[in-house]
């Protein structure tokens, strides 16, 4: 790290993006959602196939399609016919990891025009439901025979942040009514709620105390696409790409049981590497808009902190003030979020970097914040509570 | 700029490490790679680690959670590509060749013995609604169904098949990690698995891990004094859906091969390229992976091993190492094991009869029931 280059040979840009509705259970395959997405993505940017030269695929557990080998199921769906496809993966972190991929695909000089493609079903997992995949994530021999659900550990993460920075559930579940009230605007949206208020998410059913229903993002099935290009071809696309100006990625150790569940340590050092990249020393200042990851309404919180948006336990003040409204100094998740638009893991990653894009580029319509915005960030979490992803883009 | 090999370690290849978890053994490997980078510390001089590996193998859902710990990754960006572990060296080449990564480390283990149930894991790799209602018993059937068509088209005989085996099992001897080397064993003796695939044309699984430090041209020489170069790799899928893709030539390999020659400039393999290890998981694969890499006019690989070309000290030899025959099948680190035979070969640490040891090409297939096929371009 400490001889990096930062003079880039090849500057990478996102030139066009698709989504997919995002529902609880969608008839299409997962090979015809990821080429609905992928088609969008290719119209906006005024491509077809043949222009691709590679295909990232990004998508979580195989368990969730019930394919083994899933990126090369999806290579058909995702338009990686007699290209170089590959599928990379870092648990729920995944979808904004595909545009990090992508970009060294360019800024490597091998390909020119890279499709990134994120898909997740969800409803085709195990019955009664999807929770039943994550039986399967832990430690084989010290973690699985106790039979840990994925909400518990989530549980002990969010009340131990309570714990530490003094937060009420009041605040908290401001984050879930802003993003649901958000979503309203969004498309793609599964839980668009106009009307919901602190007092539905407090009486909400109790899933994992302190976790109730309206604190989590649903299940969702969905995919989502962009294209990315070098400058010369971003050049010809477009006259306005969006340039990713810094990526960064970091895993923590496997064993969560040993880390500060009150701060997430990996989303600092990624955002660091991201930052450093992108030349950034004031995030604050800095990111006009964010989209960090909110699959629970502590985690948006958890990693505004991470990110260098707000100091430790500052960013439940920030929400309370108003800072993250779309019409606020800070705007964060103008999307809706995942607990707005909803959680197809890998696509709802990528979903966020989408909604860079079109804030960037002014076009993200009724969700448009009021700011002006030269900067934006996208950030996801997955893992064992263990990694984070983060990619800042900007003109 | 150029991306070299500077470390290679290796762990297993053994039918079934008992006394060593997965991760146990990605550790060992790794310790081994390090050394071999000339002492590297990887909590302070690697920028990056990709891990090579499949969630269905593994047995754990998500199973990328469990690489950063035993390679050393831990906080440090570390990530997961669902392919054979020459897809991960792909992906590092590309994240040096960037500029933004000067050491990256790619790791890929296997451990088949835990698996109960192998053909139900591979054939749920297929189509959910058009091929995986037909409930195959035995997925080697989709390998036989390729064979034929490709024996009918080019006119290759089960004698050619014969003559794969022999030379897979006499060159494994020499390989210290090839198991499943036994010279003398005759194909025809041996129960047939799938018409017209006997259980000699079939490898078998082995328990391995591989661990591979590359870094760029820049910084390379501090880690070692004779990195082995990638001057090209490329990968590429043919089709999902098995019922569309090319059942008598595989042109996954042919097209990876084809970007690979392109970035390393050869025009014409069958003249610069010195030795080749290639997939052979079934022996009929070995005869059209050397066509496929331009090593062979198509349908003449069978006539130019038959004049021993592709034998331990012919005009080009193919698998000096026995392949997946002899070695047998470590899920995704096959391609690093084909890797780390081929450096070994060109560091001359491996004895082995070839007249020039300059240029490479290494190869790897992701196996029944994929179209993806990796290729890589070495030199020294």
């Amino acid at each position: 790290m400490t001889n990096r280059n930062l003079n880039f040979k090849h500057r990478v840009a996102v030139v066009g993006a698709g989504l997919t509705l995002f529902r609880s259970r969608m008839l299409e395959t997962p090979q015809e959602l990821a080429w609905l997405a992928a088609k969008q993505a290719l119209d906006e940017a005024g491509l077809t196939l043949k222009d691709i030269d590679c295909v990232v695929i990004g998508s979580a557990p195989d368990a969730f399609d019930g394919v083994h080998m899933k990126g090369e199921y999806l290579a058909e769906g995702a338009g990686g016919i007699h290209k170089p496809t590959i599928r990379v993966f870092v648990g729920g972190a995944t979808g904004v990891f595909v545009p990090i991929a992508a970009w060294w695909h360019v800024a490597s000089g091998l390909c020119k025009r890279v499709l990134a493609v994120a898909e997740e079903k969800m409803s085709h997992a195990a019955k009664p439901h999807t929770q039943y995949v994550f039986r399967y994530i832990w430690d084989p021999v010290v973690e699985k025979p106790l039979n840990p659900n994925l909400i518990w550990i989530f549980a002990m993460e969010m009340h131990r942040y309570m714990h530490k920075c003094g937060v009420k559930k009041e605040d908290i579940a401001l984050v879930s009514v802003k993003n649901k009230r958000n979503a309203c605007g969004h498309p793609s949206a599964q839980l668009c709620m106009p009307n919901i208020t602190v007092d539905d998410v407090l009486k909400s059913e109790v899933l994992v105390w302190p976790v109730q229903l309206l604190d989590i993002s649903p299940t969702s099935d969905g995919a989502a696409a962009v294209v990315l290009a070098s400058e010369e071809e971003a050049r010809r696309i477009t006259d306005t790409p969006v340039w990713i100006k810094g990526i960064g990625w970091t895993l923590d150790t496997t064993h969560w049981t040993n880390r500060d569940l009150a701060y997430p340590e990996y989303v600092r050092r990624a955002a660091e590497m991201a930052y450093r990249m992108a030349g950034i020393d004031n995030p604050r200042k800095q990111i006009d808009v964010a989209e960090p990851y909110d699959p629970f309404d502590y985690k948006e919180l958890h990693h505004m902190e991470g990110l260098g948006l707000a100091k430790k336990c500052e960013a439940p003040i920030l929400t309370r003030e108003g800072v993250t409204q779309r019409d606020g100094d800070l705007p964060i998740n103008p999307s809706g979020g995942l607990l707005g638009v909803g959680n197809p893991i890998a696509a709802a990653g990528l979903m966020k970097v989408a909604e860079i894009f079109w804030q960037v580029r002014g076009e993200a319509g009724e969700r448009q914040v009021k700011k002006p915005v030269y900067t934006g960030l996208a950030q996801a979490w997955g893992d064992l509570m263990q990694a984070g992803t983060v990619i800042v883009m900007g003109i | 700029m150029r991306v070299g090999i500077v470390g290679v370690g290796w762990f297993g290849f053994q039918p079934e490490v008992v006394d060593y978890s997965f991760r146990e053994m990605m550790f060992k490997a790794a310790q081994r790679a390090y050394e071999d980078a000339g002492g590297l510390d990887p909590r302070s001089e690697v920028d990056a680690f990709v891990s090579c590996q499949e969630d269905f193998w593994e047995g754990i859902s998500i199973a990328d959670e469990f690489a950063p710990d035993p390679v050393g990754g831990a906080m440090k960006s570390v990530y997961t590509v669902t392919g054979d572990g020459l897809q991960c060296v792909g992906q590092a080449y590309m994240m040096i060749r960037s500029g933004l990564f000067d050491v990256v480390v790619v790791e890929s283990h296997g451990k088949p013995s835990d698996v109960e149930t192998l053909n139900e894991v591979i054939f749920t790799a297929t189509d959910p609604i058009s091929l995986r209602p037909l409930g195959l018993e035995n997925v080697h059937a989709l390998a036989a169904l390729e064979a034929r068509a490709y024996m009918s088209k080019f006119g290759v005989a089960e004698d050619h098949l014969e003559a794969v085996v022999e030379k897979a099992h006499k060159a494994g001897v020499k390989n210290q990690r090839a198991v499943y080397a036994s010279p003398g064993k005759s194909r025809s003796a041996t129960p047939v698995v799938a018409e017209p695939l006997r259980e000699a044309d079939v490898a078998k699984f082995v328990d391995a891990a591989v661990v591979v430090v590359l870094a760029s041209e820049r910084v390379a020489k501090r880690y070692n004094d004779t990195p082995v170069w990638v001057d090209g790799v490329w990968w590429s899928t043919e089709f999902s859906s098995l019922e569309f893709h090319d059942w008598a030539f595989p042109l996954h390999a042919r097209e990876a091969a084809d970007g690979a020659y392109t970035q390393a400039k050869i025009a014409d393999p069958y003249k610069e390229v010195d030795f080749a290890e290639v997939d052979n998981r079934y022996s009929f694969k070995e005869l059209q992976h050397i066509e496929a890499l331009r090593l062979a006019p198509r349908g003449t690989a069978k006539d130019l091993l038959a004049d021993g070309a592709f034998c331990p000290g012919g005009r080009l030899p193919v698998n000096l190492s026995g392949g997946a025959l002899a070695e047998g099948v470590p899920f995704e680190v096959h391609g690093l094991a084909r890797l780390s035979y081929a450096v070994g070969v060109m560091r001359g640490e491996v004895k082995a009869e070839v007249d020039k040891a300059e240029t490479a090409v290494v190869h790897s297939w992701r196996g029944i029931p994929t179209t993806t096929s990796v290729a890589a371009v070495l030199r020294i």
